[in-house]
């Protein structure tokens, strides 16, 4: 599974993207869906749907893990803007996946690790 | 893949026989490795490989890969976590591996896996499922039966939470062996532990420590299996080396001693040698010792054995340590032997280096790799107590153990010259090797009346009858030549004195042969004397005879006649007178007559 989400559909085609995310999974396990669903909360509410996401899966394209230098699943890589950075686990911090992304400071200050929403993980994947 | 129980393995273990079920193992082709292990790493099991930096471990699990692709036709598979595919490439090219190729013809699956720490941010739950994807992948796309994980510990350095490494490396070695893959993973020593990490503690099948030490400024890589469940294996400290045909690991010969027997013979290249050595030399493969002080012969009479054996069209390997080949050419010249042409027509190959060059396992090597690619009948080392020098004694002499039973389970007969340095101990300072040769000849100088002269003789020779005499020797032109011995008065003189004794009886000789001569002229002359006095006496006796035969018959006439002229007298008287006096004596001379 490759597929592309233009998150919420008011992401502009013209416009160069802010962030390109790409999120590398392996199946659906709960920390892979977690992971998941963490992202696009994170995304919706810092990013203002100014981002790409990709995600992979590794079942399906095992070949695509050495380009990234994949080996803990689930890892975010945040491809642009350069420098790479890295992220790895089921995304349930969000202190330190907003620290990851570089996102400190410039959204709105999250409240602290908002629940996990059963109904989320299930629709989007 | 053989099963035991514990127990079985155990006993295996313990009586150290290989056994028909014995654990199946994966030829590493690696010299020597294959030998002390009894086969190669365990098949299908994990084998760590541990040691300090720089001793060798990221090479030993590429050559095991790489061999393996090409030697065994196993497909493998390199992790490496430290270097890239290129510098891994360009490292074992040195080596003359071409990794490339090998990657191209899908013998070989490189992945490189990298880890920078400063760009990774845990943010919650984890594992290394990544990790695993790219294994399957990269075992499935060569059909892998081997694989190298070089160096997994970079892994604890990668990521914070051990808790989640170490099941992740638990679940990993899980995961190896469910897929029968012969695994090398290569780990740092720790302060205490064999690994850094404690890895020893999931994989328990075999591990290997690798160790790199200087001692007197001299480098040397030793290799030590520390376990190897259910096999019996080599216990000891291994040098090992890293050249430009990949590692070697000594002894490359098996540790048994099962090596045929020749009862063919081959001259020494002196023929009075022969004859001290049962009239025929050296038995074919066995090994010769030549020892002596300094200045005694030795070289010559190594070099006198490589020249008899070229000239029996055989191929002699010498091995220098002391003079250059061109020095040997030269004064061997000047005895008469004539290398260079051996050299030329390919029958001798002449290598000399430097015994302070390498340490010592890596002259043995070197000799060991000659050895190969020579295939020689026979091999020169001179001296080997130069080799001391390269290494401590013990070490030296183990090594010589080594390279004596390899040579000799190959059927090549070894000679080696031994320098002695102290005169009064000569038998003493070889023992650690004497015992192990069949053949051992001392050469020595004798000092006496103001010259020194060179002796050899048998000390040993086993397995024939030898001479017990020391026979003093010369170096001449035409080259070695033995002196017959004096035996006399219970000593044995050599040199001058031996010539003026020799000289002295020469004259006794002569002069008792001349009196033998004087006395035989004297019986003859009495022999003369005595014919011409019997001469004399018969010829005496013979005219004394004439003579008184003579007088006989005067006498006998004289009676007759005075008897006729008694008779007379009486006719005359009594008056016959028909017979006159005259005609009686006519009667009685005719008579006589």
């Amino acid at each position: 599974m490759k597929k592309k989400v233009k998150a919420n559909g008011n992401f502009d085609e013209d416009r160069e993207p802010a962030m390109k995310l790409r999120l590398y999974v392996a199946g659906q396990t709960p920390k892979s869906l977690a992971a998941l669903s963490n992202l696009k909360r994170i995304c919706a509410k810092h990013l203002d749907g100014k981002y790409e996401l990709e995600v992979i899966d590794l079942i399906k394209n095992p070949q695509l893990a050495q380009g990234d230098q994949i080996l803990a699943i689930p890892t975010l890589v945040r491809n642009l803007p350069v420098p790479m950075r890295k992220i790895i686990g089921d995304l349930s911090n969000v202190d330190r996946v907003l620290v990851g992304l570089d996102l400190r400071g410039t959204g709105p200050v999250p409240e602290k690790n908002p629940p996990l929403s059963e109904k989320a993980m299930g629709a989007k994947l | 893949m053989a099963k035991h129980s514990k127990a079985v393995e155990f006993a295996i273990a313990q009586n150290g026989e290989p056994h028909l079920s014995a654990l199946p193992k994966s030829p590493t082709g690696i010299k020597g490795l294959d030998e002390i292990s009894g086969g190669g790493l365990p098949r299908g099991r994990t084998t760590i490989v541990c040691g300090g930096p720089g001793c060798g471990k990221t090479m030993l699990g590429m050559e095991f890969l790489i061999r393996g692709a090409q030697e065994f036709n196993e497909p493998g598979v390199l992790v490496a976590f430290e270097e890239t595919p290129q510098e891994m490439e360009r490292n074992v090219a040195s080596l003359g591996f071409d990794l490339k190729s090998l990657v191209a013809r899908k013998k070989l699956f490189l992945d490189y896996v990298y880890v920078e720490p400063s760009e990774i941010q845990e943010t919650g739950d984890y594992d290394l499922e990544g990790l695993f994807i790219r294994l399957q992948h990269a075992v499935d796309s060569v059909g892998a039966k081997r694989i190298c994980l070089d160096t997994l510990e970079a892994l604890f350095s990668s990521f914070s939470n051990e808790g989640v490494l170490r099941a992740e490396l638990r679940r990993l070695f899980r995961w190896l062996k469910e897929r029968n893959l012969t695994t090398v993973i290569t780990a740092e020593k720790g302060e205490r532990t064999l690994t850094r990490h404690g890895l020893e503690e999931y994989v328990s099948d075999c591990v290997i420590l690798l160790d790199h030490r200087v001692r007197e400024q001299i480098s040397t890589r030793r290799l030590r299996i520390v376990k190897y469940r259910g096999t019996s294996h080599g216990a000891d400290e291994y040098p090992f080396l890293i050249d430009n045909q990949g590692i070697s690991v000594l002894p490359v010969t098996s540790l048994e001693m099962r090596h045929k027997v020749s009862v063919e013979r081959v001259s020494t290249g002196i023929a009075d040698l022969d004859e001290m050595l049962g009239g025929k030399g050296f038995y074919r493969g066995s090994s010769v010792l030549i020892s002596g002080t300094a200045g005694s012969g030795k070289t010559t009479m190594a070099a006198s054995f490589a020249d008899a054996a070229c000239r029996r069209g055989e191929r002699c390997l010498f091995v220098g340590f002391e003079e250059s080949v061109d020095q040997v050419t030269r004064n061997m010249s000047s005895v008469g032997l004539d290398l260079k042409q051996w050299v030329e027509k390919g029958l001798l190959v002449h290598e000399a280096w430097r015994p302070t060059e390498y340490g010592i396992e890596m002259h043995l090597l070197r000799i060991h790799k000659l050895i190969d690619a020579v295939k020689p009948d026979h091999v020169v080392v001179d001296p080997i107590t130069n080799l001391i020098t390269g290494g401590a004694r013990k070490e030296v002499y183990s090594m010589l153990i080594r390279l004596m039973d390899y040579l000799k389970g190959r059927k090549i007969t070894s000679v080696f010259t031994n320098l002695t340095l102290n005169n009064d101990d000569l038998e003493h300072t070889d023992i650690g090797i004497s015992s192990l040769t069949d053949t051992w000849i001392l050469c020595r100088d004798l000092e006496l009346n103001g010259e020194r002269n060179r002796c050899v003789y048998v000390l040993k020779s086993r397995g024939m009858a030898h001479s017990n005499q020391i026979r003093e020797f010369v170096l001449s032109r035409e080259g070695i030549r033995l002196v017959p011995p004096y035996i006399g008065s219970g000593v044995v003189l050599t040199g001058s004195s031996r010539v003026a004794q020799e000289a002295k009886e020469m004259a006794e000789a002569l002069v008792r042969s001349q009196e033998i001569e004087q006395r035989q002229e004297a019986l003859e002359r009495k022999r003369c004397a005595l014919d011409a006095q019997i001469k004399i006496l018969k010829m005496d006796f013979a005219a004394e005879e004439l003579e008184l035969e003579r007088i006989i018959r005067l006498e006998q006439s004289r009676e007759t006649r005075l008897e006729l002229e008694r008779d007379l007298m009486n006719r005359i008287r009594t008056g016959t007178p028909e017979q006159t006096a005259d005609t009686a004596m006519a009667k009685g001379a005719g008579d006589a007559k």
